[in-house]
This record gives C-alpha cells, structure tokens and sequence, in this order.
C-alpha cells in the first residue's frame, strides 16, 4: 500500500497519551510495513514532539499559541490543508476523535471508519475491520472502501499500547502551516470534574450500579449492602443521567477512573465506556438479569440474577456474617 | 430560534436482548421494540427548551420508512411544531456519509439556525452531526451537555471530554451540536401529547424532491460495508454462579471474603 499513514497524538500535561501508542500498533495492524508520521499539535509541544520521535519516524509538530487547547474546529482545517491526498489518518475515538474525525474526513473526500476495535488486513483498496453496535452485545465485520482515503478513529484500549521506542525520528517543524487559522467555536475555559463527599478512585471495595437497578427507590438495596460490605457505592453513566447519584460517583470514560481490589457489578451491561474507568485488574463479581450482557466477558465471576430478588438475601447474609 | 433535531428509530435497549439472524446478516429483527435513539431524545428536549427561551421553531426529522412516523410524531409531542420524514428505496442501506448528505440535503431546504442531534446512536460510530456540519460548512461541536443561548451573538456550550470534566465553548450559528445523555431530564410524552400532534401533517420527501442523486446514497453511495454480525469468541469469560438464591449469595459472600470484599 502506497498510502502514507498519520497518528494523531494526543497529549497533557507534556506527556504524550497511551492513546497515541495504541495508535501505533493499530496502524500495523491495519496498514503492516507502513511508517506512518506522527502528529503533534499544541502550544509549547517541543518535549512532546521529542517523545513521539522515539515511536514514529516522522514527527510533525504544529506548535502555535492559537492550539494551546486542542480545539478540533481550528485543527481540522489545518489537517485538510497539510495532510496528503489519500492518506490514511488515525485518530482516538474519544470526545477528540469523535470532534474532529468526521468532519474531516468530509473535507478530505476520505472514508469515515469510526470506533475500530480490531483488523482483519487491507485487500487493495478494501480496508477490512470489527466493530461493535448495540453497545457491545453484536460485534461486526466492516468492509470499507479506502480508495480516496481514510480517517480512522481507534477504540482506547482496543490495541496494546506499542512499546516506547528509543529510535530518533525526525521532527518536522510544520508549525508555519498554522499561520492566521481562525475558527467559528472558540474554547473558553475547563471546568474540572467534581470530587464529591467521596473519593471512589481512592475505594479498595466498590459496589457498583447501573441500569439494571431499574428504579431509584431500589438504590437503598444497593446502599444497605455496600454499607454491610464496608464498601462505597459508584455507578455506570445511566445513573447520573438519570440524576440518582451525584457525578464523583460515575465510573468511566466520561467519569472517574476506579483502581480498587474488588469491584461489584450490579445491573451493569458492561460498555466499553463503563469498564475503560476500571483500572488495576480487580477480582470482578457480576449481576445481571441478561445472560448475553458483554460484562461478562470481563467479569472474573458472573451471576444471572434479578437484583430484587438477590441484594435483600446477600446483605443479610453479609450482616449475620459479622 | 429555528432548530431542526435530527432523530433515529432504534431497536430500545431497555426493551431487546440483541441475538443474531440465522444467516449473520442482521439482527434477529422479528421481535424487537422500536423506540427513538436515547440521545436524541435528550436532543429534542435541548431544543424544545431553546425553542422556549428564544421563540421559534422545532422541526424534526428522521431518515426511515413509514415505520418511522411513529417515532418522529412521538417527538414532536415532546414540543415540536413541525416534523420531516426522509423516505426512498434509494436510502436504504446508506452508511453515515449517505445518512449525512440526506439530512444536509433537508436541511437547505429550510432555514435553520441550529442543528442538533444525538451524539451518537445504535451503531456507536457518533458520525453524523459532525458530517452534516462539514457538508454545510457549519461549526460543530460533539458531545454537548450544555447549551447556553444569548439575545445576540454566539451561543455558549459545554462540551463533556474524557475524565468527566466540561469544556466551555463559544460557538456562531448557524451550527451542529450533538447532544450527549443527561444535559436536560426529558418531558414524559403521554397518549394525549401524541394525540395533540396527530393532526399536523407530515411531509415525506423522496431523494428527488431533496435533490438528491440516488447513487450517492443507500447501498450504491456506501463506502462503508456492513458484511455480517458475530459474537466475538469470549476471552476469558466469567466463571458462572448458578443455584437458588440461597445458593447464590452464598458462593459470593464466600468469594467476596475470599478477595477481601467485605470489611
């Protein structure tokens, strides 16, 4: 394939983001041989472009104040104006990726292919690919015409990170190229998630609740048990959205990411949303009424139940314990 | 303020266990419970507040057959004053390229200020409001839980990004927003809001009355190929608890003491 590749790499704080690395090994993946160019774009990116250059062969830093926030509708036209026709860009399918990539692949004329969880080669011009749909309980086969190019978003966590290499690629100063850009959507400010009256990514034992609760009234079932376990209670998102528990209790992406020893599922399908904010590899008890929910494939133990029925009978049983 | 929210017919996910068809080409379709797509639930109800603030209208509109008009006269009850419905053979099998150039092509036809839609639907791709925006060279912003409108001038957003946190935006309009669940608690529609909205007529345009060329769209325009389902072969599925209730709970007070769970 003739098609030259670029990885976007995401960054904070001065230091590049697992992201980008799983970027590399996705781009072996789904283009094997390719070398494709890193790009790194912000305020002040010189530390950043150097790490990259150990992973990539080619750096492209576009360091200007105006990017000091990575603002997708300021980068996309940038993107459109520097990339080479027919490329294939990769990008994190995260709240970035998910701003920027559709919109440029319109204005490139390349292929949109979204939330790609794995590959199955390149056959000419035909880029084979998994994704999943119904929030993870069917996966799917992708067969997506890449003539004109692509812009491929790649599911965090979805491919090992590569390992940080020790080579010396070359940065390329484009940063030029960013001259005078202007965009409709301004960024104003950040506002920082809350920590709440209880700090759940501190929590060894967390019981955990999401959808399957069904009613708020039943969240006391959920509370009577976690305070038997001596654990502290946290969510999956359909909880905050319905308003039952204040936002420092949601684990996920969009949420707090949880390390704890023991992590109780009850009613959760298991997205991949919900399980990117579970880190430390804990011992993983599931509940849920669906035989088919995608938690159980990460769950270490798993249990077809009805909450209703099973927390009263648990909890006492935890109670008497003592 | 004229706001045109696009909306989807989704099998519910509260209502379905997902299986495969028997020959992986579909879903097992027979049985499901169609309702609209979660976000853009949260999506109409953004805009019926906007609407309420500003004066003006909402219209929605949705890319689907027939079936669709249920979901989209369901919508409506929710304070919309105006519904769409985007309807031809030539639409079928459209990725989200082809969805997007439907909608764009509905969307000049009116005159709108504002486009939102979900931020993302059934198939998880969160595509289409950010295309719609490129191919009608609006602004746009993802994943919004905060829409803040001004007498004058641009509106103010918040954006969710990764962690939790919100990402305060100026944005001009005309734009495309997607909406993410939670930023609003959606009205209940009952039987007497649909009814209220039955009488209004319901426009159904075909690819020609929009313009469109029947290539670009569908199967014929897809780049983007759905060849089958599958479920994935499960890497170290979860040992399985079975017995009464009794039982049950048991085995995990023991396995919970075991790794240190009950303290």
């Amino acid at each position: 394939m003739d098609a030259r590749v670029f990885v976007y790499v995401a960054h904070s704080a001065g230091t590049i983001d697992d992201t980008a690395l799983e970027l590399a090994t996705a781009a072996q993946r789904l283009f094997p041989g390719s070398s494709p160019t890193a790009i790194v774009a912000g305020s002040g990116v010189d530390a950043v472009a150097r790490e990259a250059a150990r992973s990539f062969d080619e750096v492209w830093k576009l360091d200007t104040e105006a990017l000091a926030y990575p603002n997708a509708e300021l980068l996309r036209p940038l993107l459109v104006k520097l990339l080479t026709p027919g490329s294939m860009t990769l990008l994190p399918h995260n709240t970035f990726g998910l701003d920027l990539g559709p919109g440029l692949a319109v204005r490139l004329g390349a292929t949109y292919v979204p939330d790609v969880v794995d590959a199955d080669g390149l056959e000419g011009t035909t880029l084979k690919v998994v994704r999943q749909e119904f929030a993870g309980q069917v996966s799917a086969h992708v067969h997506c015409n890449v003539a004109n190019g692509a812009v491929i978003t790649i599911r965090p966590g979805a491919f090992p990170a590569a390992q940080s290499g020790s080579a010396s690629g070359q940065v390329v100063d484009r940063s030029t190229d960013a001259d005078g850009i202007a965009a409709r959507r301004r960024f104003v400010e950040l506002i920082e998630a809350e920590t709440g009256d209880v700090d759940i990514t501190r929590e060894e034992v967390l019981v955990s609740v999401g959808r399957g609760i069904g009613d708020e009234e039943n969240l006391a079932l959920v509370e009577e048990l976690s305070e038997a376990m001596g654990a502290a209670v946290c969510c999956s998102r359909p909880i905050i959205d319905a308003k039952w528990l204040e936002n420092s209790r949601q684990v996920g992406t969009s949420g707090k990411t949880v390390k704890p020893k023991v992590y109780l599922a009850l009613g959760i399908s298991g997205s991949f949303q919900h399980l990117g904010g579970v880190k430390g590899n804990p011992f993983l008890l599931a509940v849920n009424k669906n035989p088919k929910a995608p938690i159980f494939q990460s769950a270490d133990v798993g249990v077809v139940a009805d909450l209703m029925d099973l927390l009263p009978v648990l909890t006492e049983k935890i109670r008497q314990g003592h | 303020m004229e706001i045109l929210v696009c909306v989807k017919r989704v099998p519910d996910p509260a209502e379905n266990e997902i299986s495969i068809g028997p020959d992986g080409g579909d879903i097992e379709r027979d049985d499901l419970v169609y309702s609209v797509n979660e976000w853009d639930n949260y999506a109409v109800e953004e805009a019926v507040r906007i609407a309420e603030r500003t004066g003006g209208n909402v219209t929605i509109v949705s890319v689907d057959d027939d079936e669709g008009e249920e979901v989209v006269r369901r919508q409506m009850a929710m304070g919309a004053s105006q519904g769409l419905l985007l309807t031809d053979e030539a639409f079928e099998g459209s990725d989200g390229l082809g969805t997007a150039t439907i909608l764009a092509a509905a969307a000049k036809n009116g005159t709108y200020d504002l486009i939102l839609t979900g931020a993302q639907a059934d198939d998880g791709a969160a595509q289409v409001g950010g295309m719609l925006a490129a191919l009608l060279d609006w602004p746009y912003a993802s994943v919004v839980n905060l829409v803040e409108t001004n007498s004058d001038g641009p509106l103010r957003i918040g954006r969710e990004i990764d962690g939790g946190s919100q990402e305060i935006n100026e944005i001009e309009t005309p734009c495309v927003l997607s909406i993410q669940t939670g930023i609003n608690e959606p009205r209940y529609v009952g039987v007497r809001g649909i009814r209220k909205v039955a009488s209004i007529e319901l426009p159904v345009m075909d690819a020609e009355a929009l313009g469109i060329s029947a290539e670009t769209v569908g199967t014929a325009g897809a780049k983007v190929r759905r060849v089958d389902y599958f479920v994935p072969e499960q890497r170290a599925a979860a040992e399985m608890i079975e017995g009464s209730t009794e039982e049950i709970a048991d085995r995990i007070v023991d396995l919970l003491r075991a790794q240190g769970g009950i303290r």
